[in-house]
């Protein structure tokens, strides 16, 4: 019903340079897209239902509920509720030193475990004044960006799963995702919970008989992205069930905090990796995808390039790793005290930008240990893109946003 | 970027009189931030976000933070006059006691010029009757969620807030857990190797070895 | 039927052998439940992302029966809860657990949902969801292997295999003095309302020894 051609959309290529948008003094919660709801006084109007989906629904990605009220079929308020899988993250983090928090940050996205160890990782270094080795550096990034290559691989697997495509191309994404699991199980020991970064470095050198394999892995995928791709991308359901659902335009994205592929895809060319240089960043030749949209197919897209990339940054890294011990032999892990101040630390996790907020008070434990979770944030303007669509609709857009609700409630 | 000394020498030139106070930050990490007076947070806010120079369009982070009361021991070094006339250096301790309160600290960065981060805080009154806060909401949407997050866990009333409601925990539910004078309910049950905390409520629960009452499981 | 049988397993080997197959009414009821159980599609935490993978083709829970994942309990005969219930969730999960029909059953995957797991000292985290409904298997592993999944989905089907029609310890569904519908706990002001369903769950007791 919404789906206009994408050539009419309005084009908002590269970083907006007017920020003559005032959300002051605008309504929260207006629509982007003037909603189809019809007026009071036609006679056809009806009542409006109120629809609770979730916190149980096949769709919402776990145990995530919204609210939404419809017009016929025609969602016009939609409000999402959180806090079904509110595992009390930050208090456990504070009542545990800095290094047992590191499996709890596993649990937190747990689609992509080693990307939270990473951030968290950082933001210690951070606060104690510590630097990880070179080696280390780039093993983080290898496999920080098989991570990211899972979780993107997952959600597309996901997302058509919300199309209505009944399990199919997530059998395709996890067949791949086993492959990159057992790698994670022969470094880390666990298929998920991986609890590799420590604070100056890793917990395991990678041997050389690993990086093999793991380059060998990765030479190959760019064949799995085409054959999903052929599968997928020019689907003509795909097309008209994506093309301008769900539009977010990079002003409110900004002003919302939006992070990640969902903001890249309107327009926005901020990536964390190139923006603060975390790491070895720099040192690798890599672009960052944008759109020019910001529906739900660009957010597809998006990912789908973003995995390319990583290929490329991946390639780059086994060929650059150079030798050198994983972790300082100096650094501190066990009964770590960081002189009392405060760290945030960030990295660009899969879902967007995920940072640690840590106050130290000079004890064993964080006084103040914050997640800034990419996804939970990612979900302020949800109601924003749904309002106008249609329920089944909402689906989509949900999916296309990447939510797991381990991080999304913590 | 600016230093924070130059952006609160911007802040104090656009509004004279602001009350705008840098906090200097110890640690390795030094992310120095700024203490905002409540009166024009909001409007300072609105500046950092609009002046050309800093453009900080980008609210990543926005947490709370509690300080409970607590005794301050400083310890002085006095004179003191002997009765044999010489003088004689005694330590002296003073006791005060610091205010509790709560704070808000929000992360901004800026997207359009690709700097950051400055921190920004606010302080509650105390950590009872005057909890309020303005509102950063309406100048970044980001807040939205993660003001109602620190209402909920906190306790901290965001005025201007527009919707502002428990998000993780139940309607009903009273406390605020993330305060660090939160005590959860008492549904302790046994556990082979308890530790800190743990241990001293299990304690409670199961009386030490050689007594003669037969312990019984929590609730 | 719960009586001994009549005929020996040796004789009835035989038998099956010369092309007879004896069966009782029990055995080929149990036999079929056991080898078609619908598992609810419910994923609360980690562990349903392991859940998910047990379903896909590597490890491919089909082989089992089991792969009819279903969306509503009303056609489910299997709850598996699989990841951490917090206390906001529980009434749900019980609500939707006095949803489904019986004969069901219940798997409680990963540390979590038998105990709280690593999030047991949180003050929203269920200390396990057998304080709410009563649970058949346990799972322990954090999360659990896909593998794990299919071992307690095994002896879910031999548990099925071995329930009697009659008798004294023949299912819920089939007795009149078990009541199948488990009340809800309601949300209170510091915690869930009651924190346990006394009838089902008693805490652990600690018996220590006197010093001699």
């Amino acid at each position: 019903m919404q789906n206009e051609p994408t050539s009419s959309a309005p084009g908002l290529a590269g970083t907006p340079a007017n920020s003559s948008f005032d959300i002051l003094h605008s309504p929260l919660g207006s629509p982007q897209q003037g909603a189809s709801v019809r007026e009071v006084n036609d006679p056809f109007h009806g009542d409006l239902l109120e629809v609770s989906m979730g916190p149980h629904h096949p769709s919402t990605h776990g145990v995530f509920r919204m609210v939404a009220t419809l017009d016929g079929e025609i969602i016009v308020k939609l409000k999402p509720v959180f806090g079904y899988l509110h595992r009390n993250h930050e208090k456990l983090g504070e009542n545990t030193t800095y290094l047992a928090s590191m499996p709890y940050t596993d649990r937190l996205d747990y689609l992509a475990g080693m990307t939270n160890n990473w951030a968290y990782a950082l933001a210690v270094e951070k606060l104690s004044g510590q630097v990880a080795t070179e080696r280390a550096e780039y093993v983080r990034v290898i496999v920080g960006e098989m991570m990211r290559i899972v979780n993107h691989c997952c959600l597309v697997g996901f997302l058509f799963n919300d199309l209505g495509t009944s399990f199919t191309p997530l059998l395709y994404a996890f067949r791949e995702r086993e492959k990159f699991l057992d790698l994670f199980e022969e470094l880390t020991g666990t298929r998920m919970m991986y609890n590799y970064q420590r604070f100056g470095g890793c917990r395991v050198d990678p041997t050389p008989e690993w990086l093999a394999k793991a380059k060998a892995l990765i030479d190959g995928f760019p064949r799995f992205l085409d054959e999903y791709e052929q599968f997928l991308t020019g689907n003509e359901i795909m097309l008209a069930r994506t093309q301008g659902v769900g539009r977010l335009s990079p002003e409110l994205a900004i002003n919302a905090g939006i992070t990640g592929p969902v903001l890249r895809a309107t327009g926005v060319g901020y990536d964390i990796r190139k923006v603060d240089g975390y790491g070895v960043y720099p040192r690798f030749d890599f672009r960052v995808p944008i759109g020019d949209h910001g529906d739900t197919y660009d957010r597809y897209m998006m990912r789908i390039l973003e995995m390319r990339e990583s290929v490329k940054i991946l390639q780059q890294a086994f060929r650059d790793l150079p030798a050198g011990p994983i972790i300082d032999p100096k650094a501190k892990n066990r009964g770590l005290r960081p002189k009392a101040g405060e760290a945030y630390g960030r990295i660009e996790g899969p879902k967007g930008e995920i940072g640690f907020y840590l106050i130290s008070d000079g004890s064993t434990n964080p006084y103040r240990y914050r997640v800034r979770p990419p996804s939970f944030i990612n979900l302020t303007v949800l109601e924003d893109m749904c309002l106008g669509h249609s329920v089944a609709d909402a689906v989509v857009i949900l999916g296309s946003i990447d939510i797991v609700l381990g991080e999304v409630d913590r | 970027m600016q230093s924070i000394e130059q952006i609160r020498d911007l802040i104090v030139a656009r509004f004279p009189g602001a009350e705008v106070t840098v906090i200097q930050n110890p640690g390795p990490a030094a992310q120095h931030s700024l203490l905002l007076g409540h009166a024009q947070a909001r409007d300072i806010a609105l500046f950092l976000r609009d002046e050309p120079s800093l453009k900080l369009d980008f609210c990543s982070n926005a947490t709370g933070v509690d300080w409970p009361e607590k005794e301050i021991v400083e310890t002085t070094k006095v004179k003191v006059a002997q009765p044999d006339g010489t003088e004689k250096l005694v330590e002296q301790k003073t006791k005060r006691l610091q205010p509790g309160y709560l704070e808000a600290v929000y992360h901004l960065y800026s997207m359009a010029l690709k700097h950051g981060p400055v921190v920004i805080r606010l302080r509650t009154g105390n950590r009872t009757d005057a909890v309020s806060l303005p509102s950063l909401t309406p100048v970044w949407r980001s807040c939205e969620f993660q003001e109602r997050e620190i209402f909920d866990l906190f306790g901290i009333v965001f005025e201007g807030h527009p919707d502002l409601r428990r998000i993780l925990m139940w309607d009903e539910f009273k406390d605020h857990p993330m305060r660090k004078d939160y005590v959860e309910p008492d549904d302790y049950e046994w556990e082979p190797t308890p530790h800190d905390a743990v241990l001293t409520k299990a304690k409670g629960h199961y009386p030490a070895p050689g007594s003669t009452a037969n312990a019984e499981g929590g609730m | 039927m719960s009586e001994a049988p009549a005929i020996s397993q040796e004789e009835r080997d035989e038998l099956r052998r010369n092309g007879i197959l004896l069966t009782s009414l029990e055995e080929i009821y149990n036999w079929g439940r056991s080898n078609s159980v619908w598992p609810l599609q419910f994923g609360l935490a980690c562990c349903a992302i392991e859940m998910i993978a047990a379903t896909c083709s590597r490890f491919d829970i089909a082989r089992f029966g089991a792969e009819v994942f279903r969306p509503s309990p009303r056609q489910a005969d299997l709850l598996i809860v699989s990841g951490t219930v917090t206390k906001k969730m529980a009434p749900q999960v019980v609500r939707i657990w006095n949803q489904m029909g019986e004969p069901k059953y219940c798997i409680a995957m990963g540390a979590c949902a038998i105990s709280g797991g690593p999030f047991k000292q949180g003050y929203n985290v269920l200390k396990g969801i057998d304080r709410f409904i009563p649970v058949d298997i346990y799972i322990p592993g954090c999360p659990p292997r896909p593998e794990a999944l299919l071992n307690g989905l095994i002896q879910l089907q031999e548990k099925i295999k071995s329930q009697h029609l009659k008798g004294p310890d023949a299912p819920r569904h089939l007795r009149d003095d078990v009541d199948c519908i488990y009340p809800v706990p309601e949300f209170g002001e510091h915690d869930l309302v009651p924190p346990k369903n006394p009838n089902l769950y008693e805490p652990p007791t600690l018996v220590r020894p006197d010093k001699p």
